[in-house]
């Protein structure tokens, strides 16, 4: 998506000044990776979250190779290859290769039946499972492993979340929210099993995965496992061609505020950038990038990426739900709270300063953008805050 | 269901009411279409006493306390009556018989009022006993017995009816004396030719009568007299021959008002000499002037005089004893008549009779069977309070009536009470300001639980009578006193006479009309059954008459030796405390329309706090803006003797410099002492009446910045044990009013302090108003102090605490009022916005998350657009941004864009 975004923006402002190639490795044309949970959920189709189908390419003149994962950059040359033994020539080269979900370092992870959530070939497998099975577990009560959850349980399964963090989505929601958004799913007719470790995946005689077995010694069945426990950046292609990678977890391809690695020439945007120590994996922030990165390649050369302020919505339909910034608040912050209980309501806005720094918004997210603005901007916010609770109006 | 005929309890109009009742219970009331003072009216106070009879809050049962720190237990009755008759004649025998006092009511019944007398004064041996009509009519006696001789009004309702020029000094009748005023509107309409005169510093509703209102300043009433007399002499108004038959003192009265020219009183009044002028040409040359005077004339430290004043006018002119003639003083409680016929004020005797005369008070011990009658001056309430604090009265005795609410200066009242030896309260509510202060709790009877005799304004003696029976263990109010008399009797005598062995109220009735006899009071002829047959009667009504005089000195003989009137040579004497630059406004109190004097009853009623929904200091609103102050301001109120605080409202009807406080709240309602903290204990030489009306105060905007309102309906409907609840929490604040909520049967809580109180203070106030269940909507920004709580009852509100911002009180308590649809508000309930947010809840679902987009605005775009779908959402999305980041509500927007063209 940031790869594509990027070039978009780059046709804009120069749209003769590249021959331009587009590899993928994956078989379809760029697609609209946040939907793959409303896809999974039956809510939406692959064709509708495809964002540039193949006319596109065709009419900007881009020659896309799908299917081909690159392997090698020749950065000498200036060459890159890819699997198939194809290869092709750049004076500039866009790395947009994303992220790699993280796997559980557990006995069967490789079980059949366990799958991981990441793009449409994970998508498509959850799809047929649940044509299949009934007993799905998911590993991970963050935004992807609930979405992914919520997906299967629209699909007629049984789904158990099995979360390690003491309350769902806790690097989005504080308990309060966490624990209304709990029950929604729980209504929803999802499980849950809170603060549990998850110990091995047993196979059963078909050699399908069978159960989860769990860290206090309890186990529960499971015809699907979807691993969901986050994402690093996928940096093993930039690695091996010498690029500079942040040696912190989670790691990620180190870029200036111009989004170029340590080879000028070569560009790095999206989930596996690391920008000023940070990766992101949200939509907004990869945007902000591919705009920067355009109007760089535009030779434009004022465009600055200087970090982005992520907010985080649940899509699970039913369920408004909305973070960003520093929601914890904590020494020096003050929090400003609503709830609303008959309509499952409830909001924080966290501030510090006289400005807002975070916000956790549940059931009721329209006013979600104007807070990200107010953050984003890091606007005082005295002489509105009496209001701020209630919205831009 | 039955009726029973019986006596409003409220003023001193005395309205006849016929009572229904059903199981046991006081069902309904309505006016009674026969009884002489109403024919069938009730105002709105009347129309509710059903609803003041039960309920939480009325004493049930005696209680008693040793420990003054310790709370009152059950007990029974004779447990508690022995208690007080020990303690009284130990009292007494160690201190003398001046060493106890009886506080009682205008409220008491004749019998009532009897009891107390006999038992004060043939008993005890002291003329300690005072009514709270000193508070209220003891002006209006003084002026009687200065000019006409005797204390007896002499005109009479129906003289309204004949009247063509009324005035009406110091009272604001429409509000405190309805369905007399009603009779008035009735006069005016059916004689436009009626001149109205209004005496007030105020434009009251009274006012809005008037052919002319003299908004004369605080205080300057005997001038305005005077200067009207000055004008009727000049004019040669005055009736040479009526003062030639039937006065005396003409001539020193005639020398005095030659000083009161028009110029010198409209200066002193602080109105016109055109309307001064105007005032007297009308009252001399009406064919029948009436005067209807109440508290302006009355609680004033120049009360005496003022009501001699302005009788001198009607003798002057001869308005007197003729029907539509005469001076007429209202009063303010149901029976003050019955307390100064029976004597029971310090300073009278039974059957108006002279306490300084020998011969009056032997003629009274010989009636009573006793040696003597104590020739000591009894105490009059302002002095009987300050002797309490001194130490010098040791057990005073308080019946029906609240001397922490009413008395001025609550201050020193509050110290008297906390350094009595002894409070005994008689009472049928145990949540009066003055309850907590009683170690003895005696249970009365109320009204529809009792019998007896009550006398209106027009000297008119009506029945009370019992509907039922009174509650818990309650008792009227006559055999209590004289079951405690006879207990008293045997520890002082060694055994108890016949003295107070009644066993019902009719032979008290009966003994007392006895010492009327021959007196201008004289009753011999009336009885029970006349009463019961013949309805209401006037006084007097001597033994063979066959009805009650209609009205006094028709025959020009007044009650005084001699047989002629005096004028009263008084000069002018301003207000006791002037106004100075440390204290610049000039405080005037009254009354409210739908509440009466403390409370303990009306207080009780939701319906009648819809017209003042909460105590408010009314100031003329360009005072208010010279100030930099606002309607709804919260303002610190000073006096000399203390300081209150309470919320602004502008009123045009106050003059510039003055300020206006309803004599209603006490501290049940508003924290601290009430506004009686404020009021000046300084008492008139003669009546002894405390100026009540007048002070002089400061005020400036208060400095507690930290404020409350919380208001609700209860989930078990009993909103008068809540309001007992919240009162009990006015201390804790430095400003906080309690109220009743008129609709929803709810209580309301208003509060300030200098800063916000712990946490645990607004969780119990949450707790109290059931805001701290799972159910509520709340917001909360603690670091500004600002907190709002909303409770909803389906659609509609329920209860609401706002603390810091409560700029959205107004429309939210209204919701409340009105039981509005608030549900689809949601949060926007918690919004502080000072209108109701309209067409919050039109938002619509939200499509796009991402940019906050409802599905009216996307609705609105895609309608307002042009051309096939595309193009209407790609100008939705161009206008509004949907859709336009995640994509994730595109297919909803492309059938929203579908629908508009199918629309279109």
């Amino acid at each position: 998506m940031a790869g594509m975004r990027t070039l978009e923006e780059l046709l804009k402002l120069a749209p003769d000044l590249y021959d331009i190639t587009v590899f993928g490795a994956e078989p379809h044309p760029n697609y609209n990776r946040i939907l793959l949970s409303p896809v999974l959920a039956g809510e939406q189709t692959l064709q509708e979250i495809v964002l540039n189908d193949l006319d596109w390419y065709q009419q900007n003149g881009i020659t896309l190779h799908l299917g081909k994962r690159i392997t090698a950059i020749d950065r000498v040359r200036r060459i890159v290859h890819a699997e198939d033994g194809s290869s092709a020539e750049y004076d500039r080269l866009l790395l947009a290769t994303g992220s790699k979900p993280v796997l559980l370092p557990v006995p069967g992870m490789n079980l059949p039946g366990v799958l991981t959530y990441r793009d449409i070939a994970d998508t498509e497998g959850m799809i047929a499972a649940t044509a299949q099975y009934k007993k799905a577990v998911v590993i991970g009560g963050g935004l992807l492993g609930l979405e992914a959850a919520n997906g299967l349980k629209q699909r007629g399964m049984d789904v158990t979340v099995v979360h390690l963090g003491e309350w769902l989505m806790e690097r989005q929601l504080d308990r309060t929210a966490a624990g209304l958004l709990r029950r929604s799913l729980e209504q929803k007719g999802l499980e849950f099993r809170l603060a549990t470790q998850t110990q091995a995946l047993v196979a059963g005689e078909s050699g399908r995965v069978a159960a989860v077995k769990f860290g206090d010694g309890s186990s529960t069945a499971a015809d699907l496992v979807v691993v969901a426990i986050g994402i690093r950046p996928n940096i093993e292609l930039a690695e091996k061609s010498g690029l500079h990678c942040s040696p912190a977890r989670p790691g990620g391809i180190v870029v200036s505020d111009t989004m170029q690695t340590h080879d000028p020439r070569i560009y790095a945007v999206g989930e596996c950038a690391s920008h000023r120590g940070t990766t992101y994996g949200l939509v907004a922030p990869l945007f902000d990038m591919a705009g920067v990165c355009a109007n760089h390649l535009a030779f434009h050369g004022i465009g600055r990426y200087t970090g982005s302020q992520t907010s985080t919505r649940l899509k699970v339909t039913g369920i408004e739900l909305f973070s960003a910034g520093d929601f914890q608040g904590g020494d020096g912050s003050e929090d400003i709270t609503l709830s609303d209980p008959l309509r499952g309501v409830y909001k924080k806005l966290v501030i510090r300063d006289d400005r807002l720094v975070g916000s956790v918004l549940y059931g009721d997210t329209a006013d979600g953008a104007y807070y990200f603005d107010l953050l984003r901007a890091g606007r005082k916010v005295g002489d509105i805050r009496d209001r701020l609770m209630f919205g831009e109006s | 269901m039955s009726e029973v005929h019986s006596t409003c309890c409220y003023c001193g109009v005395g309205c006849g009411v016929i009572i229904d009742r059903r199981d046991g219970r006081i069902t309904g009331v309505r006016g009674d279409p026969k009884h002489p003072a109403n024919f069938g009216r009730l105002c709105g106070k009347g129309q509710t006493l059903h609803e003041t009879v039960g309920g939480h809050g009325r004493a049930l049962f005696p209680e008693l306390r040793h420990d003054r720190h310790a709370p009152r237990q059950r007990v029974s009755w004779d447990a508690a009556l022995d208690h007080i008759a020990d303690r009284f004649a130990a009292i007494i025998r160690e201190h003398g018989p001046d060493a106890v006092a009886f506080y009682v009511s205008g409220q008491l019944l004749t019998e009532d009022y009897y009891a107390f007398n006999k038992l004060a004064r043939a008993l005890a041996g002291t003329n300690n006993i005072d009514s709270n009509s000193r508070l209220c009519m003891s002006s209006a006696v003084a002026g009687y017995k200065a000019t006409l001789g005797a204390d007896a009004p002499p005109a009479c309702y129906e003289d309204i009816d004949h009247a063509d020029c009324i005035v009406i000094a110091g009272s604001n009748a429409a509000w405190a004396h309805p369905v007399l005023f009603r009779r008035i509107e009735d006069a005016k309409a059916k004689n436009p030719e009626l001149k109205i005169i209004v005496i007030d510093p105020r434009r009251t509703a009274t006012a809005e009568i008037a052919d002319l209102h003299l908004a004369i300043q605080p205080g300057s009433d005997v001038a305005l007299f005077h200067g009207m007399l000055n004008a009727l002499l000049w004019e040669n108004l005055a009736n040479a021959g009526y003062i030639e038959a039937h006065t005396r003192g003409y001539d020193a009265l005639k020398t005095l008002v030659r000083e009161y020219t028009p110029e010198f009183v409209a200066e002193t009044c602080g109105i016109s000499s055109d309307e001064l002028l105007t005032a007297a040409r009308w009252f001399g040359t009406a064919r029948a002037a009436l005067s209807l005077y109440c508290m302006g004339l009355n609680q004033s430290a120049a009360g005496a005089d003022k009501n001699a004043a302005l009788i001198n006018l009607h003798l002057a002119t001869g308005h007197i004893g003729r029907p539509g003639a005469g001076p007429f003083s209202l009063t303010g409680q149901p029976n003050a008549m019955g307390g100064r016929e029976t004597g029971s004020m310090a300073n009278l005797l039974i059957g108006h009779r002279d306490l300084d005369s020998a011969a009056d008070r032997a003629e009274v011990a010989k009636l009573w069977d006793v040696p003597a009658i104590p020739a000591r001056p009894g105490k009059t309430a302002i002095e009987m309070f300050e002797a309490i604090r001194q130490g010098r009265i040791k057990a005073v005795w308080i019946a029906c009536t609240n001397p922490a609410q009413s008395l001025p200066a609550q201050n020193t009242v509050r110290d008297a009470l906390m350094n009595a030896e002894l409070v005994v309260l008689q009472e049928a509510y145990a949540d009066t300001e003055t309850a907590p202060y009683a170690d003895v709790l005696l249970p009365a009877a109320g009204w529809g639980e009792k019998e007896g005799t009550v006398t209106n304004s027009e000297r008119r003696i009506s029945r009370v009578r019992a509907a039922v029976e009174p509650p818990g263990e309650a008792r009227p109010d006559w055999r209590i006193a004289c079951d405690f008399a006879m207990r008293l009797e045997r520890r002082l005598h060694g055994r108890a006479s016949a003295r107070f062995a009644f066993d019902n109220p009719r032979q008290i009735f009966n003994e007392y009309r006895e010492m009327t006899r021959g007196r201008d009071t004289d009753i011999s002829g009336l009885g029970y059954a006349t009463l019961d047959a013949k309805g209401p009667q006037q006084w007097p009504y001597a033994i063979g008459a066959r009805q009650g005089r209609a009205r006094l000195y028709e025959d020009g003989l007044f009650a005084t030796a001699d047989g002629r009137a005096r004028f009263a040579a008084v000069p002018y004497r301003p207000v006791a405390e002037m106004t100075d630059a440390r204290f610049p406004v000039r405080l005037n109190t009254g009354r409210l329309r739908d509440q009466w004097h403390g409370m303990t009853r009306s207080g009780r009623v939701a319906r009648l706090w819809a017209h003042a929904p909460e105590p408010a200091v009314a100031l003329n609103p360009d005072d208010l803006a010279r100030r930099g102050l606002r309607s709804g301001d919260l303002l610190r109120l000073e006096s000399r003797r203390g300081a209150l605080h309470v919320i602004a409202a502008a009123d045009a009807g106050i003059a510039p410099g003055q300020a206006f406080l309803p004599m209603h709240w006490g501290s049940r309602y508003l924290s601290g002492a009430g506004i009686n903290a404020l009021t000046l204990p300084v008492t008139d030489p003669r009546s002894f009446q405390p100026e009540l009306k007048h002070c002089a105060i400061r005020l400036a905007k208060a400095a507690l910045p930290w404020r409350l309102i919380a208001f609700g309906t209860p989930r078990d409907g009993d909103a008068l044990a809540r309001l007992a609840q919240l009162q009990a929490w006015l201390p804790r604040f430095e400003f906080a009013s309690c109220s009743l909520t008129a609709e929803a049967g709810g209580v309301l809580l208003r509060a300030a302090a200098s800063a916000a109180p712990a946490d645990d203070v607004l969780e119990a106030l949450h707790a109290l108003f059931e805001l701290d269940g799972e159910d509520v909507l709340r917001y909360a920004d603690p670091a500004r102090g600002n907190t709002r709580r909303v409770r909803l009852d389906g659609e509609r509100v329920a209860a609401v605490c706002l603390t810091g911002d409560g700029s959205s009180e107004s429309w939210l308590r209204e919701f409340h009022a009105q039981g509005l649809p608030a549900a689809a508000l949601g949060a926007m309930l918690l919004a502080p916005t000072d209108r109701a947010p309209a067409g919050a809840a039109s938002r619509g679902r939200i499509i796009c998350s991402c940019h906050g987009v409802g599905e009216t605005a996307i609705v609105d775009a895609l309608r307002g657009a042009a051309g096939d779908a595309t193009a209407r959402l790609g100008s939705a999305q161009q206008q509004l941004l949907c859709g336009t980041q995640c994509g994730s509500c595109l297919p909803e927007l492309r059938k929203l864009a579908a629908a508009a063209v199918a629309a279109a």
